[in-house]
């Protein structure tokens, strides 16, 4: 078994989001990064399928060398190499031709990724990738299993799942409960610093490109209503916010 | 400039995020000086197609076959894709969904089209294609331009508010050459809450957290949800905890919704929840702890016991 899991590095879920530059820049000071959630959920299955069948993890990051703590961090809980396209991960179109260039000649059976990143939200870059390697994608995928060449997977639909049968190769958008996330343990920790590392150069462009951020307005006062009144709410509700 | 509408069909029906992508379909063909086509893919009748017209379009293209019946992301792309070819479309617009959004990905990707997600406005054209959408789960907004010939954007859910017309759309069959759409997948079943009111199209969403304590406690919450006729969510250790099923998890790692309405029953309010709910349009946070985080980012808040103030809400929506 061949797997490619592809990570994102995104601010820590609970960070502070700013801008700097006259708002034409992402204020990285003071920001944590992890590995994507989702892309935690995929890396976490990825592992378990490759320590029950073998083969080979390899995880891939398009981002800039400050990523590489968290590809550290995937390579501990379980990777066996990594690459790194260095360049910002700024359009989708450009991080699945990235991915889909470097897959491209080297037989991967499952390329697995979260389902959208938590930074930009785009959920397309497992399709575009599928797209361009010729293969199935599939998302949100939230069960794989696989025997031989065939792949069960259940997705998330709206209010519900469906299950399904593909063969490999294929690319997959996961989420949860798909596997759950892994801790990395000390000895994982200690090889990951000797597990190898490549940096690639880019090769594609970039379709999209960013000319401004903005923060939402502030939000107004809430208005409390006691809890012996609380029907008085849905009056509000109607004639105030007019939402019923 | 030719735009294209993606839409998707539920029970034979546009979906209502699908009305609102033609309607905004419509408003950027006016802006831009082009026709709009719809394509709608599935089983629909040609009445209900002809709905299109009502907001704003004058053509839909119908395309059904046997291997288009369920969700079919290859196959539903391969037909987006060769559409926008044959109408050479210039703008691909669809509603964001987790389906459109798989289906969008590979029909970008086959026509090597930038694509941008979350828009929440109607498109800049006066330099350029510029769209702003919605990024880091709501926390921010980024005005992107698309540089590609072709340009494909997914809508967020209430961006324009609909307005309704009485004109009508023609409705073609389009013939697809199912041959062509090899069976990369197979079926083996659907599992689906019927008659439940779907989350992510929800204009109402009445939402349970851990304080409701147990699945055994979730009548008086599905009580108001069926008297407002809205959609039930809950947080993400109430899905890890299997009180509720997995696809009522909102926030950062789950279903992110926009409705007009979200009332939040025993929820404090992590920051990872607010950032699946904080485009909704008017908050309610019923938590027994006046500190609780929620309040800060509500409209209306009643500090009380969810099991005492929930019948009254219902008690009050039914006199109505
Ligand atoms: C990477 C990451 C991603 C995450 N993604 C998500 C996500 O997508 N969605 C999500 O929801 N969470 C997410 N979380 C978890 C999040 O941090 C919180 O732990 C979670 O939202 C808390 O859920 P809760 O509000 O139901 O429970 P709690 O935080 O336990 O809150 C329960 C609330 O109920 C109130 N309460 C108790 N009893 C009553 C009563 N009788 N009447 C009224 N009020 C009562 C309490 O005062 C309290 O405020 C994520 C966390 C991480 C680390």
């Amino acid at each position: 078994m061949k797997i490619l899991v592809c990570i994102s590095s995104v601010p820590d879920t609970t960070s502070k989001i700013s801008f700097e530059e006259n708002d034409t820049k992402f204020s990285k000071g003071g920001i944590q990064y992890i590995i994507g959630p989702y892309d935690d959920y995929a890396l976490a299955r990825g592992v378990e399928l490759r320590e029950t069948l073998g083969g080979t993890l390899t995880v891939l990051n398009v981002g800039l060398a400050d990523a590489e703590p968290q590809i550290r961090k995937a390579l501990a809980i379980g990777a066996d190499d990594a690459v790194r396209i260095d360049a910002e991960p700024t359009d989708s179109f450009f991080v699945a031709s990235e991915i889909a260039n470097y897959a491209k000649d080297k037989g991967f059976d499952l390329i697995l990724m979260g389902r959208e990143t938590t930074d930009y939200n785009s959920g397309v870059v497992h399709g575009i990738v599928g797209e361009l390697l010729g293969i199935p994608s599939f998302s949100p995928v939230m069960e794989l299993k696989l025997e031989g060449n065939t792949a069960t997977l259940a997705r998330e639909i709206e209010g519900g799942k469906e299950k399904l049968e593909a063969n490999l190769p294929l690319v997959l958008g996961c989420q949860e409960p798909i596997a759950e996330w892994k801790i990395p343990n000390m000895r994982g920790i200690m090889s990951a610093r000797t597990k190898p590392l490549a940096v690639i150069a880019p090769s594609s462009d970039a379709l999209t490109s960013i000319d401004k951020y903005e923060l939402p307005a502030p939000k107004g006062a809430c208005k409390m209503i006691s809890a012996e009144d609380a029907g008085s709410l849905i009056k509000l509700l109607q004639t105030e916010a007019k939402v019923l | 400039m030719s735009v294209l509408v993606y839409t998707e069909l539920a029970d034979g029906q546009f979906k209502k995020s699908s009305l609102e992508a033609i309607f905004y379909g419509s408003k950027v063909a006016a802006q831009v000086g082009g026709s709009m086509t719809v394509l709608a893919i599935g089983s629909a009748s040609d009445d209900e197609l002809a709905k299109a017209g009502n907001f704003g379009a004058s053509k839909v293209l119908h395309a059904n076959a046997q291997n288009l019946a369920s969700e079919n992301i290859m196959a539903y792309s391969k037909v987006l894709s060769e559409t926008a070819k044959s109408l050479s479309a210039k703008v691909v617009i669809s509603a964001k969904s987790s389906l459109a959004d798989a289906v969008m990905a590979r029909a970008a990707g086959a026509l090597k089209a930038g694509l941008v997600g979350n828009v929440v406005e109607l498109p800049n054209t006066t330099i350029g294609f510029k769209v702003k959408r919605s990024i880091f789960t709501g926390k921010a907004f980024a005005e992107t331009s698309i540089t590609s010939d072709i340009k494909f954007i997914a809508i967020k859910k209430n961006v324009l508010p609909l307005e309704e017309t009485t004109n009508s759309a023609t409705v073609e069959k389009l013939s697809v050459d199912t041959g062509s759409l090899t069976e990369s997948s197979k079926v083996l079943e659907t599992i689906k809450a019927t008659g439940a009111v779907s989350l992510p199209e929800a204009d109402l969403v009445v939402s349970g957290g851990r304080g409701m304590k147990g699945p055994e406690n979730w009548q008086p919450l599905l009580d108001l949800a069926e008297a407002l006729g809205a959609a039930t969510a809950c947080s993400k250790p109430v899905s890890d905890l299997d009180w509720r099923p997995h696809h009522e998890h909102v926030g950062q790692t789950g279903v992110k919704v926009a409705p007009n309405l979200y009332i939040a029953c025993g929820i404090s309010g992590a920051i990872q929840h607010l950032a699946g709910v904080n485009s909704s349009k008017v908050i309610v946070v019923i938590n027994k702890d006046p500190e609780a985080p929620f309040f800060k980012a509500a409209d209306y808040g009643i500090v009380g016991d969810v099991f005492d103030v929930l019948p009254k809400l219902t008690a009050a929506v039914k006199a109505l």
